[in-house]
């Protein structure tokens, strides 16, 4: 993935080949969700329920946290994780406000205004400068 | 023989459907959005197409990542509405049109393009909200629908150029089906959103206003953009715009655009909507159309600068 180009895409998380087969039990666990009788087994007993899934203990402790960002690092994918995110009452805007560290109401503001404009987050280096 | 007669490009952002389901089309936040499907749904009234072919993106809840399907076709006789982790949505079944499903899959994997087909699917959003937004809220769905998922969640997608050919494979194999009817393709998704990561929330005005602007004239400048311009550009989920190119590839070279909507936000999303008509429409429908297409074109677009400025 170094020299294709998609690297230098700032706070952007592709899901290729690679992030799929590291992701694939972290992806599978959310598609779970989609049942509610897993989400009442899941919100019951987090930790039991993410033990039937064979993912890395990264992957388990990034759902525990709810640390959306990690979650996609890690091979997750934003369908997926959209429905732990459903799972606790959680819509779309809203996980992407967590991820961007932005207040719910800063986000909502940004979008309406426009959203976030693509000068100055089309590469790295035009995040790393400040 | 049947006819492909026009395309319709639309986003299908779930948050779309979750208005229209909960009544609050009629709110500030809404109403321009749905103000601008207006002329739109006047316009397939008309029409009275018989089957629509709906392009369109399954997110993880037909397929997972079990099996990756690139391009499916469904060929069943119902689509059953999906609970995607809320229930489902409070619209009608969605009446397949196996025959000609059938057909065109026997026509497309001929023409080597490797089909996957599927004879029992759920379907999401991404279906049924371009169908919200062009019928409204009936009892039953005016039309008979065919859906084409395309995979654009698992990295790479298909090419432009390879959506773009498959539309022209798509169009022969509707005009060469024996039967006498009016067939519609919608290519839905896009345009420039980014739902995931700290760069969420990515809106690229100019990029969706040039897309917008060659898509109905110049479809050859679009066909060859590469995956990374529309990630860089559009965001990781403007990505869906390749599937907008299906429905141009299946039109005539010199479709017209009669109506074009756009308007940002949606949620995470600037919304995109175009109409074209392939030519040998009666002239009279088209005369008539354009004349109830201008006008609230000019409003609509008029409208969203409002809007934008406004907030």
């Amino acid at each position: 993935m170094s020299d294709n180009g998609f690297d230098d895409i700032p706070g952007t998380i592709l899901f290729d080949a690679e992030r799929s087969r590291q992701g694939y039990h972290l992806n599978m666990f959310c598609m779970s969700l989609m049942s509610s009788d897993n989400r009442d087994t899941f919100r019951a007993d987090e930790r039991a329920y993410l033990a039937r899934f064979p993912m890395t203990p990264e992957q388990q402790q990034s759902v525990l946290d709810r640390n959306w960002n990690r979650m996609l690092e890690l091979g997750g994918n934003i369908y997926y994780t959209s429905k732990l995110a459903a799972c606790d009452g959680l819509s779309f805007q809203n996980i992407a406000a967590l991820m961007t560290g932005s207040t719910q109401e800063d986000y909502a503001k940004m979008m309406l205004e426009g959203g976030r404009s693509p000068e100055g987050n089309r590469s790295k280096s035009e995040w790393n400068r400040g | 023989m049947a006819d492909l007669i026009a395309g319709v490009a639309t986003s299908h952002v779930p948050a779309i459907g979750a208005a229209i389901d909960l009544g609050k089309t009629g709110e500030a936040y809404w109403q321009p959005l749905f103000r601008g499907f207006e002329p739109s749904k006047k316009w397939i009234a008309d029409l009275k197409p018989d089957v629509v072919i709906l392009v369109y993106n399954d997110h993880a809840t037909a397929f997972s990542l079990e099996v990756i399907p690139t391009f499916a076709l469904g060929c069943a006789a119902e689509f059953p509405p999906a609970d995607e982790g809320w229930g489902a949505r409070p619209v009608p079944v969605v009446k397949g049109h196996p025959e000609l499903a059938w057909h065109m899959a026997q026509s497309l994997i001929l023409d080597e393009f490797d089909m996957t087909i599927v004879n029992k699917m759920e379907v999401d959003h991404g279906l049924t909200v371009p169908l919200s937004l062009m019928f409204g809220q009936p009892d039953a769905w005016p039309v008979q629908v065919i859906p084409l998922c395309v995979n654009v969640v698992q990295y790479p997608p298909p090419t432009g150029h390879r959506c773009y050919m498959l539309g022209k494979a798509i169009r022969k194999a509707v005009e060469s089906f024996d039967r006498n009817l009016r067939v519609v393709i919608f290519g839905t998704g896009g345009m420039s959103h980014q739902l995931q990561g700290p760069r969420a929330g990515l809106i690229n005005r100019a990029f969706d206003t040039e897309f917008l602007d060659k898509f109905t004239t110049d479809p050859q400048s679009l066909v060859r953009l590469p995956h990374l311009d529309y990630v860089r550009e559009a965001g990781s989920e403007g990505i869906e715009m390749v599937m907008w190119l299906i429905m141009r590839g299946a039109l005539a070279d010199d479709a017209k655009e009669v109506y074009r909507f756009y308007h940002v936000p949606a949620s995470n999303t600037a919304v995109g909507h175009l109409i074209l008509e392939n030519p040998g429409l009666p002239q009279r429908r088209l005369a008539a159309t354009e004349q109830q297409m201008s006008n609230p074109a000019v409003d609509a677009r008029e409208e969203v600068v409002n809007h934008v400025v406004a907030q």
